[in-house]
């Protein structure tokens, strides 16, 4: 299972990557696994500001309907439109071009509620 | 939680199961979108062994089915097979099953794995009317193998005792599988060519096994319950529990065809037949979506501003690559090219209702 080093992870499977005042959020290669073929993708409007934990979005698959949520609170600065397209960006890549938002932060102190990539490991051997 | 005598085979094959009906499943094995295709342009091999087989046999057999089913079993010969609901008294689905003619005052019921306690209790229930009927669940003797597909023929030929060339849709013959005894059919739930392997649970693997080596080099592959949900819903046919239930009858289902008037008295004729001269109130319909959305069971169907039905089974097809539907709807809505807005989390969603089978 590919789980990069460089990002945080939360309990519901998505991850964000920091550089400087914005992150780029998404889900992991464990979530997309799960899900199977990806076909539908609702994302948030850009400048919309939402709270850590908060819904910003649904990806279904062919059987499973899936919300995502706000690893950290911030404002929408740019959505994946390709992913209108081609959804199944999220299956082949989750971790690159399958990337659902671009947020602006707002207190990276909220990052510590997340877990790093060891934790996340764990988190799935027990899950 | 109930196995197949297939599961070990799923495992090895790196199925994700699933939970389906009490049973352990596989609800996939690479991707559903890549079995569907398969079954679409190629085949696919599906373990149904969850269903549940029911035997009635006796001299009275033939009359204890004609009281339970609502299509026509008299006119069966052996060798032969019909789709039919099972009625309640007032007119609501037990379940919908295959009815075999095996032998003369010999039938067996081949019913939705969810279902069989219930219908076993049913159909008990209305054995007590009869002398001489024996009714016999039989479900964890057989194992059941679907092969589905334009190539499915082909491959299954190669290994049976008897040509099936010429077998033609819902007709069975007794024959040998790759050396062990089976009921084959050409039936299925996908709406392609395809046959059903009924055999003893302790061959099932073997036969399994020598399938997929005889077909995967020709685009066979294990396809799972994701797989036959969107390959059923494409032709638009019924999956007890979403389309149809307890709370729905026959008529407003779309399958009129099924319910034998003509013939003599059975559970719901009367209700069913007063349900037909006045008119059904709602109709199953079929959809697409016009704007982004995935049709999910029980999300509301509305116009102008008004509920008018209820989505009964929807997913992204893809054979069409675009996302459709069942509903429930008004009967003065249910007419093709009637643009209704299904509501999806907050939203209204436009569609428009189609002919069906989709394609």
């Amino acid at each position: 299972m590919n789980i990069p080093n460089d990002l945080y992870y939360t309990e519901n499977h998505e991850w964000i990557s920091i550089d400087g005042k914005e992150a780029v959020v998404g889900i992991s290669e464990h979530a997309q696994e799960e899900l199977g073929d990806i076909v539908f993708v609702e994302l948030p409007s850009v400048e919309e500001e939402l709270d850590q934990f908060e819904e910003f979005g649904v990806i279904e698959s062919v059987k499973a309907v899936s919300d995502v949520f706000m690893p950290v609170s911030g404002v929408i600065v740019e959505v994946n439109e390709d992913l209108m397209d081609e959804p199944e960006k999220i299956n082949e890549d989750p971790f690159g071009s399958g990337w659902l938002i671009k947020v602006e932060i707002k207190d990276k102190g909220e990052l510590d509620e997340l877990m790093d990539s060891t934790e996340y490991q764990a988190f799935l051997e027990e899950e | 939680m109930k196995r197949t005598a297939l599961y070990d085979a799923h495992l090895d094959s790196g199925a994700k199961i699933i939970d389906f009906g009490g049973w352990e499943m596989p609800v996939q094995y690479t991707s559903i979108i890549e079995e569907h295709k398969a079954v679409r342009n190629k085949a696919g091999i599906f373990d149904v062994s969850h269903m549940g087989e029911i035997k009635i046999s006796g001299k009275q057999s033939k009359d204890l089915v004609q009281r339970l089913i609502t299509n026509n079993a008299a006119k069966l010969t052996r060798g032969q097979v019909v789709y039919t609901p099972m009625c309640y008294q007032d007119g609501g689905i037990v379940d919908d099953l295959l009815v075999y003619k095996l032998d003369t005052d010999q039938f067996l019921l081949v019913v939705n794995a969810s279902n069989t306690a219930k219908d076993l209790r049913w159909i008990n229930k209305n054995a007590e009317f009869f002398e001489d009927v024996e009714v016999e669940d039989k479900t964890d003797d057989y194992s059941l193998i679907a092969i589905q597909g334009p190539i499915s023929r082909e491959i299954i030929n190669s290994l049976l005792e008897d040509d099936i060339s010429d077998m033609k849709f819902y007709n069975f013959i007794n024959t040998n599988i790759a050396g062990v005894e089976a009921i084959v059919s050409r039936t299925g739930y996908t709406g392609e060519l395809g046959f059903e392997i009924y055999l003893d649970s302790k061959n099932a693997i073997e036969v399994w096994k020598t399938l997929i080596k005889e077909g995967e080099d020709k685009g066979l592959k294990p396809a799972g319950l994701g797989a036959r949900d969107t390959l059923r819903l494409e032709k638009a046919l019924c999956l007890y529990g979403n389309d149809i239930d307890e709370s729905t009858n026959p008529l407003e289902a779309g399958l009129d065809w099924t319910v034998k008037f003509d013939k003599n008295e059975f559970n719901g004729k009367g209700k069913l037949q007063q349900i037909k001269q006045k008119g059904i109130q709602k109709k199953l319909v079929g959809f697409i979506m016009s704007e982004r959305g995935i049709p999910r069971h029980g999300y509301k169907i509305v116009i102008d501003n008004e509920i008018v039905g209820e989505v009964t089974s929807g997913s992204y097809s893809p054979t069409l690559d675009e996302n459709i539907g069942m509903a429930y709807i008004d009967k003065e809505y249910a007419n093709k090219d009637t643009e209704i807005n299904i509501r999806i989390r907050k939203r209204e969603v436009k569609a428009k209702i189609v002919e069906t089978p989709f394609i």
